[in-house]
């Protein structure tokens, strides 16, 4: 297939991953084989490590199948994402993406992973997306529970994300949010298939022959979020009404969707 | 020597080609594709699942006493479907038919039972042995018509008469509808009456006679989902403490349980996991610190994992490092983004214990498999390949160049397939027999008999 020339791609990705190149490049104490060096090593190691970022995403996002998703294989990779994200935090590397706007190009890129990021799954009852505060908390109880990490810059990381979410709310709020965050939290609500309120617990007592087998069929074929609504219609169910608007809201979603790619 | 002894471990004898089961084509077809691989307690017997949820037994002939080099060979004994691909119409997606794991049962009677799982459901299955049927009924006739009774003028008695083998697997007990997860590991209790399924962030304890309910003994589920970041991945039980548990997580951490001090295990009684060696740490640390498979020795005093690159063994008396540290296939820790790239990187591969626990087994790509000698330190790469399947032939040691000068009969790490994986191996409970699952071939290789 095509393993082996995916592994010729990457190589270079490779030599850059090697043991931990662990970025210190402002942190002046230790250089990576001199100053000049290390900010030649800047630019491609940020390139390296936005491309693994990218590929992550993208990965996350490839779980409009008919199989459930490996829970395991997203957790990881949401975790590296994390990782990532804090890393380029610290850096202020994150800051400088958005802030340096070099117009189109950064805002095309941002869109692009919005774009990702919506997709056809249930947007749960118009559940409200978190802010960037609850993203704060899971990341500071995240941080306690790992006792032996090597976090040792935890303390610090704290300073430049608040600084970052200060940044966030000046800038893009609606873009910058969207990126990062609420792909990670809509990725769960994905792979959780459900949210608290939502259908499964209203008709986990249904027996499965009330469905109408092509009704469900035919979401099969076409958006899953869509064989929901199907199915659901053919209940009278206080939830209907809220289902179909889903429905709704997300072909408005589509529409917004084509709007900017359009546009762009 | 026999293994079970102590001493000699894997590499004081020479591993030959015995047999191999399945389609040689090169178009393997995903149905095929093997995804567990279990010997019975006596070693007899040998089951194998595969992602069309079917399950295969294989029987350990016995020896001939004509051909006494030739040791018993295992030959097809019971085939049968054993899950059916299903659609959760709750979810709008598919079930796998996908047989993740198959546990055998102690044997307690003519018959054998195992338990077999896909992602949502486990069936104990009975298999057994019908050689004989009865004849001279007087109800009915040889057809199995009914007679007319105004035609009976005498009596007799059904006499049993002896009739080909017939190997029969029947499902006895189907346990479902309590995994929101997909289950990844199964356990049969020491207590021969209790076992364990666990998916991604639950344990259930079940009896085997009971199927409308099971115990959940463990839950990391979190109350809210997005700040879910670890996952279990493997569990068994203790092979002789009944209230003693096991299981690993994807942050390479495994926590003991046990089942008296609380009805739900949330809280460990062990805590095992090795610090991080700082300086090696990347963005893909914690992926391949990922624990993908976790089995205690026979003994009950060690418990082996395994993570992407390599096998640990643990003396559960020591909780913050494992005794022993095998390496796999180091040479891999370059290539990590590739094999992020490709999904390589969350390949699941499974580990074994030989009889005496004094040799341990892993697979790897290219149809490699490994395995260490934990006396004498040695270790040792073999290939499962069509190519070294002459019987009887001596498996020739592979090794992979990482450096730069190739030697001859070297392989070097770019020329890897990656898409022959051995993930599933077994280890006979007693003897040097060893099988090995490579994609929709099965392996069986013994030790050579001088």
């Amino acid at each position: 297939m095509g393993e082996e020339e995916g592994l010729h791609q990457t190589q270079l990705l490779d030599t850059m991953f090697v043991r931990g190149l662990k970025r210190k490049c402002f942190d002046g104490e230790e250089d990576i084989e001199g100053t000049l060096a290390g900010i030649k090593a800047i630019p491609s190691y940020n390139l390296q490590r936005q491309s693994l970022l990218d590929m992550s995403l993208v990965k996350l996002q490839l779980c409009h199948m008919l199989v459930e998703p490996n829970l395991c294989r997203s957790v990881l990779i949401a975790n590296t994402v994390r990782q990532i994200q804090e890393e380029m935090t610290q850096d202020g590397t994150w800051q400088m993406i958005n802030t340096q706007s070099t117009g189109q190009a950064s805002l095309d890129r941002l869109v692009s992973t919005d774009i990702l990021c919506r997709s056809s799954r249930e947007q749960a009852e118009g559940k409200h997306v978190p802010g960037y505060s609850t993203f704060n908390k899971d990341f500071e109880s995240d941080q306690a529970q790992d006792g032996s990490e090597t976090m040792s810059t935890a303390s610090s990381v704290q300073a430049p994300r608040n600084l970052q979410s200060n940044v966030w709310e000046m800038e893009n709020p609606q873009e910058n949010k969207g990126n990062f965050q609420k792909s990670l939290d809509q990725i769960f609500e994905t792979l959780e298939n459900k949210s608290p309120n939502s259908v499964e617990d209203l008709f986990s007592e249904v027996d499965n022959s009330y469905y109408d087998l092509d009704t469900m069929l035919t979401g099969m074929m076409s958006n899953t979020k869509m064989g929901h609504c199907d199915g659901l219609e053919t209940f009278s169910s206080p939830t209907t009404a809220t289902s179909s608007s889903n429905c709704k809201s997300d072909l408005n979603e589509l529409d917004h969707i084509v709007e900017i790619l359009v546009e762009s | 020597y026999r293994g079970a002894g102590g001493g000699g471990g894997s590499n004081d004898f020479q591993w030959c080609f015995s047999q191999v089961k399945g389609a040689i084509d090169e178009d393997v077809a995903e149905a095929d594709i093997i995804s567990t691989v279990e010997f019975n307690y006596s070693g007899d017997l040998l089951a194998t699942g595969d992602k069309g949820g079917r399950v295969v037994i294989f029987q350990r002939e016995q020896e001939n006493k004509s051909r006494p080099h030739s040791r018993g060979e295992y030959n097809v004994y019971s085939t049968f479907q054993s899950h059916e691909p299903e659609f959760d119409y709750l979810k709008s997606l598919e079930i796998e038919e996908k047989i993740n794991k198959i546990r055998w049962l102690p044997q307690q009677n003519a018959a054998h039972f195992l338990l077999s799982t896909n992602d949502k459901t486990i069936k104990l299955w009975k298999i057994s042995e019908r050689d004989k049927r009865a004849e001279g009924y007087n109800l009915k006739d040889e057809d199995g018509r009914l007679r007319d009774p105004f035609r009976i003028t005498a009596l007799r008695v059904p006499i049993l008469k002896p009739m080909d083998l017939m190997v029969e697997a029947s499902p006895r007990r189907i346990f479902a509808n309590a995994h929101t997860y997909h289950i990844n590991s199964i356990s049969v209790n020491s207590d021969h009456e209790t076992y364990l399924s666990a998916d991604d962030l639950r344990i259930n304890l079940w009896h085997l006679e009971i199927t409308d309910r099971s115990f959940n003994i463990v839950d990391i589920k979190p109350a809210n989902m997005e700040e879910l970041t670890e996952v279990i991945t493997a569990a068994e039980f203790h092979p002789h403490h009944c209230n003693v548990f096991v299981y690993s997580s994807s942050k390479g951490t495994i926590r003991l349980c046990d089942m008296r001090s609380s009805a739900l295990c949330d809280r460990h009684s062990k805590f095992f996991e090795e610090p991080e060696d700082p300086s090696s740490r990347s963005f893909f640390s914690e992926i391949i610190s990922s624990i993908s498979d976790v089995k205690f020795s026979h003994s009950g005093r060690y418990m082996m994992t395994r993570d992407y690159l390599s096998v640990k063994v643990w003396d559960l008396n020591m909780e913050n490092r494992p005794i022993e540290t095998y390496q796999v296939h180091e040479y891999l820790r370059s290539k990590l983004c590739s094999l992020y790239e490709n999904d390589c990187i969350f390949d699941k591969f499974e580990c074994c214990w030989n009889g005496s626990d004094s040799a341990i087994m892993t697979g790897s790509y290219n149809n490699f498999f490994r395995m260490f000698d934990r006396n004498t330190r040695r270790d040792i790469t073999l290939e499962a390949s069509r190519e070294s399947s002459k019987p009887r032939a001596i498996l020739k040691p592979r090794k992979v160049c990482t450096g730069g000068k190739r030697k001859k009969d070297e392989i070097s790490v770019d020329s890897l397939d990656f898409n022959k994986k051995i993930l599933h191996t077994a280890w006979h409970p007693v003897e040097n027999i060893i099988a090995v699952a490579a994609t929709n071939n099965l392996y069986i290789f013994q030790d050579k008999i001088n």
